[in-house]
């Protein structure tokens, strides 16, 4: 007790003053010696009460792990171990720095990771295998009489009564423990039994983001993909990829590293509220100001990140393309125009392709732009050349032609090797016809597309497009009327020259006219001030700084139907004012960790290259519309979209019409492929004595073969098996929930709207009336916690958490390359997901000995970019009925063989494939020979069997071992032999970025001790050579290697006959998708008009714009049933809104509301804040069902999650391929599953509320 | 002059992000128990708002610290020891649990273990206390994001005190986050009103602690904080607090919140001060003098006058150099932009801050001036987003000069440093317009940006 202590007392405290405090009193409540002191007590040494506090800071060991959740972040953590049980987490310090001048990475971590562990022993942890109780049963009695659990399968899923039974159950609790033995024979057999009756393509596989825990996704996805089924994308279907980045830069998304922000001197966050999605990046941003960088926040509501902003626009929601043409319109005038800023022009001619020529095509009384005028437009030899309708032309100033090198037509002819470069050599672009000394002042109009007016009566369909009359010079080129991408720019962005005929503003004040600060305040609400102000400062920055202005863009402004516009307005401003490819300027997108800087091993790895290939990669957008037959309700006329420019090229038709045309064509990959098991196609053409291509052009020819996509509510059509893991596709990512609910999986659903009428259904669509319910036989989850997704699986496997297993952890965000490690054994039943992938396969080659044995698969896969294939499609041109030539005009058929008794094995080693075709990433083709050899040796190799004497990858470390090995960014032998391969093609020197790092290869060990900076590789378009931060295209302007585009420069301009269609040929500003218009069941944003849905009887309802922006109590639906995140936010699903909407419908804060649109309905409770513009309410993304969600009274069933309001939306433009940058590669391209444009109703309800 | 030593912490406000990081790992390591379920050592509010507990500030309230009274001498708000006497077993200044919050969890277990029912599992909400079903009504951070919102704005206590009324309307709004943990006070109320005597500041280096064998559980300290940063363990009736995690910091490493602080906004050091005029400066009668009082309490480091006392006081040589390479010393005492929590509780309280600065330059360029020029800035640092009164109330006890002082300051760094992130050449004047120089701009600017490891701890 304190005798034990050596209490002495301050003097200070005697003075008098506080005689009656009550230090005093403690003499006689205290035993023993008690101090002196009267004001204070201080104690010093022997205070062994306190010893609980050390105690619970004592550990016995300390775990570097990291978090895989789509966050970016890929934080360092310290995961603490006491007596085996994990305790908690704290950030790793340890990054390799930054430099003397920079703050650094330490410490990486968010509110979110640091609750992580909670999950470890929480009740909602996945502990053993599960089975859906009345399926098990069946299944059992299946078994039980067949004896075989194939054919069990085959029984259960055969009798619609017992399969309705089962899928109607789905959801609804039920599930019961199963052994590991069982549950995954059931999973086993289901595969084998659809590769044998319906074909492997019928298998689906989802886990998102490999980059986020990169051993646990590969080894799933080589499990569907060396099966034959197919893996569906992720980075398109949660709209997270910018579709304008393949379209401007060829590349699917590069961006700088967070800590070149700190670079930057004028950053402007545009739909990216940082501090909450980018937590522990946020502080560079914070520290940049310090050195005096100016911040600009865009967004609609006061986000968190404002808090920073020197300035916020707070535009309308959806409308910032206009802030941002506007923003072009007062920097093409004032410093491309008026003033001719040497950096600027420079920049534009080499580096973009405005100075190139684009052909004008008479239409009524005025022209439009047409195409690049191609290097087969030319007379003589020039127009001989290879490849010539790939090579597009530009004038010199002399106003010559001159085909300059770098175009995709250089980029793969062998004559043209050395020459696929952006040197320019002597000659100078002219930007503008009107710059040619010789110019004769000669002009036409055009007809350019716009669509912010209000619609004419009449009109509603078309949604407010129209034209505007604006002039171009012009001048004739190889008999042609042509004029430069530059001038069109101009006419586009209104920005008028004397002497042009047309419409033009009359000044910045000028509200008519589209492009100046005064239009865009009318639609965005931003002062023109403002947008004049903002626009003229980040130019003249990035002439202060040399590039050094930079715009961090996000989900805010990327998950809108026209986001690809909205990107390619902001893409204008960083390529004309020369940002993009410096450090500290140009773009920077950040929604969802898509860098697997490893990228090279990983696709070997997970795609299983190394055995078969090609692999079947879906886009899931497509997938998801068609399976959840969304499609039924969509209806949206393809062309509402078009502008009355267009050819009429999607009259009659709906955006599902635009679909099946891709899939026909090649563009885009459709799986299932044909209506036909791809298994029995091969079989059926050697029968018939027919080489299986043509087989399957013959039958395609006589109708008896047709595509899946042209019925997929026909059983053979039906996805059968999906797998997921890593992942929460029912609670989270599934764009139209309750469509999901409903016709994948079969049980109740809460839509409330009509499938389409005749008049807008799909014509290349076979129609059934009765819409099938339960597609799928098979949903399959590993997850450790509870989600929608594992609630309404058939078989719920229990998978080791993050901090239970070995695997690697890459993102954009940092240079780094680091590791998780298991802290613990997975406790209980679980199981690493490499481990739960072995172990079925396992299963099913055992079952395939019987039902499967070796089969020839015939696989269809679209036309890819980055190969010759983007050279499909001349000029763009869209032929009708073209004759039908796989790979050209289809898509292009391949046999492989599976064999379906050696997969594990083949699964568990390295195949031949790798040093036989090689590694082929982004068009360069790695050797890895001496790897091979190496691996052989680092891991061992199979002693017998199907794969003798080839490497083990039987391991998760030894897999781990393949992806370090296979990589540029990890082996600096392959980064520097890949940059070769490249200084053959370019003709540049290269080699000198990776060079120095020749000899360092990365092991696994290597990236467990500590983070690791990756290596400079031709995988990436930046540079961290000599130590400098990442920022993408570095590369290409400094080394001068050629963006993957047709002109092999970033493009203003896309002449695809379907851009051309849409009117977006140049960045346009286009609204929000009107719903209200397009469909029926929707009011006007603002309406209060009574909708009639049950339960709304007396209550005051209002329609408003519906968005779903990141959360800070989650990422996506993972946290948010984190009791640590629940219990610092409101506990449960919650919609923002504004006072003035609260009180339109007369609810308070945190009271209970429904809120429900034609796709369905959801419950939340109240947050009222003036933060909130009025009109649009914020339902942040993910709520699952799972938590706190009571029973609506709109629907009688349990609230919807946030996603249960929204519908997949395709649009056309995302649909093109083979045709330049506009071609499909995984993840690269494809239709979003954007969902910002949606409206709902809102009104309070009784807060009675029952679970 | 008897020189004692004190570990302090600055928070840089400006930097704060509002994540929350440093109350999760907090809780996680040291509050994640029974009995503590609804106890935050580290808590982080958003402001306007009501904080953590309700209306915390409010003393009037919940007679936390102390008071001057008219002979100038200094005794607990809370009552003198007859009254703590008369009071001991019913101590009406105690916040209630409704006051803090009502801890719950979830049958989570239901999502895997329901049987076969219409509408599928849910887990339901239940209290932590009570086991039952339960309403969420209220949390340690219900104020989160909101920016005050019209339902609480009136219960607001800073805004209560401001004589300009501020609307709660989109145009308007601002906020910004405050984390706090206990103050570890010069002159702590909570271990002078404890009856046990459980409570101590340790000697070498000023950590307040209670300790937990001598706790009775009196709860007294709990009323007598102002900041309430003492909390009572319902499960082994004993006072706990926010220990400025002494089990690390005895190991030479920085606190939990500090290290996980990903706003990398927190700074630990050692400050020495002048234990014999503690008392005299928190009894100095203008409110607003007590900022300077207490800054005039802490000791030159590098005052021969003082290491020599301070080696006379058994301050070990290391500790000294501690205190010489503090930058706590430097935020507090050279560049004085850091600023205490309500001095006017006069408890001395030891965590300061650096005001946030929170958006300046659409204020001026609204008023059709440059917002980039230096000394628009200036001018327009009474016209902040963030009111300055609102600041002030926070932090001088209502004197807006120090705040505005504080954020010229680190304007005038921006400006500064402007010049030499673009190559031109720097301005001096921009320095001494704040009464620095552009070599002390720049240091202060690399211990704010630059921010490495070793300089924050």
């Amino acid at each position: 007790m304190s005798t034990r202590k050596d209490a002495s007392t301050t003097r200070a405290g005697t003075d008098g003053l506080l005689a009656d405090t009550l230090v005093n009193l403690g003499r006689f409540l205290r035993p023993g010696a008690v101090s002196e002191d009267l004001r204070s007590v201080f104690l010093k040494g022997g205070r062994e009460a306190d010893s609980f506090y050390r105690d619970r800071w004592s550990h016995d060991k300390e775990v570097r792990s990291t978090h895989g959740v789509n966050c970016t972040g890929s934080c360092s953590w310290k995961v603490y171990v006491k007596d085996g049980i994990i305790t908690w987490e704290t950030q790793q310090t340890d990054y390799p720095l930054v430099g003397p001048d920079s703050p650094e990475y330490e410490p990486r971590g968010c509110p979110r990771g640091a609750a992580f562990s909670w999950y470890t022993y929480s009740p909602t942890r996945v502990r053993y295998p599960y089975v859906r109780g009345v399926l098990l049963e069946a299944f059992r009695a299946a078994k039980a009489k067949t004896g075989d659990p194939v054919l069990a399968w085959a029984e259960v899923t055969g009798n619609p009564e017992t399969a309705r039974a089962y899928k109607q159950a789905r959801g609804k609790g039920g599930l019961v423990r199963a052994s590991w033995e069982e549950a995954s024979e059931i999973v086993a057999a289901a595969h084998v039994h659809t590769i044998k009756t319906y074909g492997p393509d019928r298998i689906a596989g989802f886990s998102p983001i490999p980059a986020m825990s990169i051993v646990s996704h590969g080894v799933g996805s080589r499990f569907v993909t060396m099966l034959g089924g197919t893996m569906l994308s992720f980075y398109d279907w949660y709209a997270d990829l910018p579709v304008a980045s393949p379209q401007v830069f060829g590349d699917q998304t590069d961006v700088p590293e967070s800590a070149d922000w700190w670079n930057s001197s004028y950053l402007m966050m545009w739909g990216s509220n940082v501090p909450v999605t980018r937590t522990p990046d946020a502080h560079f941003m914070v520290e940049a100001r310090y050195k005096g960088q100016k911040v600009i926040v865009v967004s609609p509501d006061y986000a968190d990140n404002t808090k920073f902003a020197d300035e916020w626009l707070a535009t309308h929601p959806g409308t910032d393309a206009a802030l941002a043409i506007a923003m072009g319109h007062v920097i093409l005038k004032e410093f491309l125009l008026e003033r001719k800023t040497p950096m600027f022009i420079d920049y534009m001619k080499r580096f973009s392709d405005s100075a190139y020529l684009i052909e004008l095509v008479k239409r009524g009384d005025a022209w439009v732009p047409g195409k690049f005028l191609m290097a087969d437009a030319l007379p003589g030899k020039d127009g001989k050349v290879a490849n010539a309708a790939f090579k597009p032309v530009l004038l010199d100033q002399n106003a010559a032609p001159v085909v300059p090198n770098g175009s995709l037509g250089h980029r793969f002819s062998e004559a043209d090797a050395g020459l696929w470069n952006l040197d320019l050599g002597d000659v100078d672009p002219l930007l503008s016809i009107a710059d040619a000394a010789d110019y004769d002042k000669k002009s036409v109009s055009i007809d350019l597309p716009r669509f912010d007016l209000e619609p004419q009566p009449g009109q509603e369909h078309a949604g407010g497009s129209g034209t505007i009359r604006r002039g171009v010079p012009v001048r004739q080129v190889a008999g042609r009327t042509v004029t430069t991408v530059f001038d069109l720019l101009l006419a586009q962005y209104g920005v008028g020259r004397d002497g042009l005929p047309g419409e033009w503003p009359t000044g910045y004040d000028d509200a008519s006219s589209p492009g100046t600060p005064a239009w865009q305040e009318e639609i965005t609400s931003v002062s023109a001030a403002t947008a004049m102000r903002i626009g003229r400062e980040f130019a003249q920055n990035a002439e202060d700084s040399d590039g050094r202005s930079m715009i961090l863009m996000g989900a805010g402004t990327n998950h809108w139907f026209h986001s690809d516009l909205i990107y390619r307005s902001f893409l204008a401003l960083t390529t004309m004012t020369g940002c993009q490819g410096k450090n500290g300027g140009g773009w920077a997108h950040y929604v969802g960790q898509e860098k697997v800087r490893p990228l090279t091993g990983w696709a070997q790895f997970a795609f299983g290259l190394d055995w078969v290939r090609p692999p079947r990669q879906m886009i899931s957008t497509a997938y998801w519309y068609l399976a959840t037959d969304q499609w039924r309700y969509d209806g949206l006329p393809a062309d509402s979209l078009s502008t009355e420019l267009g050819n009429g090229l999607f009259a009659g038709r709906t955006t599902a019409d635009t679909l099946v045309e891709s899939a026909k064509r090649g563009w885009m990959p459709s799986y299932p492929t044909f209506n036909r098991n791809p298994l029995d196609i091969v079989d059926q053409a050697e029968k018939a004595g027919v080489e299986p291509a043509k087989y399957v052009v013959d039958q395609l020819t006589s109708g008896d073969l047709r595509y899946a996509c042209e019925d997929p509510d026909s059983p053979e059509n039906f996805p059968r098996v999906l797998n997921v893991w890593r992942a929460n596709i029912i609670g989270s990512s599934g764009k139209g929930n309750e469509y999901f609910l409903k016709h994948l999986l079969g049980t109740d659903a809460a839509i409330r709207g009509e499938e389409s009428g005749p008049d807008r259904r799909p014509k290349t669509i076979d129609w059934v009336d009765e819409a099938p319910e339960g597609k799928l036989d098979l949903l399959v989850t590993s997850d450790f916690r509870n989600t929608s997704t594992t609630t309404f699986s058939d078989v719920l496997l229990p998978p080791a958490t993050w901090y239970e297993k070995n695997d690697l952890s890459t993102t954009d965000m940092h240079p780094f390359i680091h590791t998780f490690n298991p802290a613990i054994a997975p406790p209980w039943e679980a199981k690493t997901d490499f481990d739960i992938f072995h172990l079925l396969a396992k299963k099913i080659s055992e079952y395939a000995v019987e039902h499967l044995g070796v089969r020839k698969d015939l696989v269809a896969s679209p036309l890819l970019h980055d190969t010759p294939d983007a050279m499909a499609t001349p000029h763009g041109i869209v032929v009708d009925n073209p004759e039908l030539v796989p790979g050209v005009t289809m898509p292009k058929l391949a046999v492989v063989e599976r064999d379906y008794p050696a997969f594990a094995a083949r699964m568990a080693s390295l195949g031949p494939l790798s040093e036989k075709l090689g590694l082929i990433t982004k068009g360069v083709k790695f050797n890895p020979d001496v790897e091979v050899a190496d691996l052989a040796r680092r891991n061992g190799v199979v002693r017998s069997g199907p794969t003798k004497g080839r490497p083990k990858l039987d391991t998760d470390k030894r897999a781990a071992e393949m992806i370090l090995a296979f990589s540029g960014t990890t082996n600096g032998r392959l980064g520097t032999q890949g940059f070769r391969v490249l200084e053959k093609q370019t003709g540049q020197k290269l080699a000198q970025l990776a060079s120095d790092n020749e000899g360092r290869r990365f092991t696994l060990k290597d990236v467990s001790d500590a983070p690791v900076p990756v290596l400079t590789s031709p995988e990436w378009s930046g540079s961290e050579h000599g130590g400098r931060r990442y920022s993408a295209f570095v590369v290409n302007v400094e080394n001068l290697k050629p963006w993957h585009t047709l002109t092999g420069r970033q493009h203003f301009y896309l002449d695809h006959d379907w851009m051309a269609e849409l009117g977006e040929q140049l960045p346009v500003y286009r609204p929000p998708l009107d719903m209200h218009r397009l469909f029926d069941g929707y009011s006007p944003v603002g309406s209060m008009e009574a909708t009639g849905a049950p339960g709304s009887a007396g209550r005051a309802e209002v329609t408003v714009r519906y968005l779903t922006p990141h959360s800070k109590w989650s990422i996506h639906s993972e946290y948010q049933d984190n009791l640590m995140m629940l219990t610092l936010s409101r506990g449960g699903p919650t919609i923002w809104m504004s006072p003035q909407d609260a009180n339109k419908i007369g609810v308070r804060d945190n009271e209970w509301i429904e809120s429900y649109n034609r796709n369905g309905v959801v419950v939340a409770r109240a947050i009222v804040s003036h933060r909130m513009p009025e009109g649009t309410v914020y339902m942040y993304h993910a709520k699952d069902r799972t938590i706190n969600v009571p029973i609506a009274e709109t629907s009688g069933q349990r609230g919807g999650t946030n996603n249960s309001l929204t519908r997949i939306l395709l649009k056309p433009s995302h649909l093109i391929g083979g045709y330049a940058q506009l071609s499909f590669a995984f993840n690269y391209l494809g239709p979003t599953g954007n969902q910002r444009d949606e409206v709902t109703v809102i009104r309070r309800r009784s807060q009675e509320v029952e679970y | 002059m008897r020189v004692m030593a004190q570990m302090s912490m600055v928070m840089n406000l400006d930097k704060c992000i509002g994540c929350h990081t440093c109350s999760v790992t907090c809780k996680q390591v040291w509050t994640n128990r029974d009995g503590m379920e609804y106890v935050w050592f580290n808590n982080v509010e958003t402001r306007p708002g009501l904080g953590y507990p309700r209306q915390y500030e409010d003393q009037e309230k919940w007679n936390g610290g102390w008071v001057r009274n008219k002979n100038g001498r200094l005794k607990l708000k809370s009552g003198g020891r007859l009254k703590k006497l008369a009071t001991i077993f019913s101590n009406n200044d105690l916040p209630t649990i409704d006051d803090y919050y009502e801890p719950w969890t979830y049958d989570y277990d239901m999502l895997t273990s329901a049987p076969q029912t219409k509408n599928g599992p849910v887990a339901r909400p239940k209290s932590l206390l009570t086991g039952e079903n339960m309403d969420i009504k209220w949390s340690g951070n219900w104020d989160d994001n909101l920016g005050g919102s019209q339902e609480t704005a009136q219960d607001d206590p800073i805004l209560a005190h401001m004589s300009d009324h501020v609307k709660m309307e989109f145009e308007n709004t601002f906020m910004f986050y405050l984390p706090r943990i206990c103050e570890h006070c010069l002159n702590p109320s909570c271990v002078s009103a404890c009856p046990s005597g459980a409570m101590y500041k340790r000697e070498e280096d000023g950590i307040v602690l209670v300790d937990q064998d001598d706790c009775r559980g009196w709860r007294m300290c709990v009323s007598a904080c102002p900041y309430k940063k003492v909390y009572f363990n319902h499960k082994t009736n004993k006072a706990e607090k926010c220990t400025l995690c002494y089990p690390l910091i005895e190991q030479g490493k920085p606190t939990i919140c500090s290290e996980t602080c990903v706003g990398r906004l927190r700074y630990l050091g050692l400050m020495l001060y002048d234990a014999d005029r503690v008392l005299e400066a928190a009894a100095i009668e203008d409110e607003h003098e007590l900022l300077d009082a207490q800054r005039s309490v802490m000791l030159d480091p590098f005052d021969p006058a003082v290491i020599s006392q301070a080696k006379k006081d058994g301050i070990a040589d290391d500790w000294i150099e501690a205190a010489q390479n503090s930058p706590i010393y430097k935020l507090i005492s050279e560049y004085k932009v850091a600023l205490p929590l309500h001095p006017e509780y006069r408890t001395m309280p030891m965590v300061w801050y650096i005001p946030p600065l929170s958006p300046v330059v659409d204020v001026v360029s609204n008023s059709g001036n440059d917002g980039e020029d230096v000394r628009n800035l200036f001018a327009a640092i009474d016209k902040l987003r963030i009111p300055v009164e609102y600041l002030a109330g926070l932090f001088t006890a209502g004197d807006t000069v120090p705040i505005e002082y504080s954020l010229k300051k680190l304007a005038a760094m921006r400006a500064y440093m402007r010049d030499i992130n673009l190559g031109n050449e720097a301005n001096e004047n921009i320095a001494q317009a704040v009464g620095m120089s552009g070599a002390e701009i720049e240091e202060m600017y690399r211990l704010l940006a630059i921010a490495k490891y070793e300089d924050r701890y």
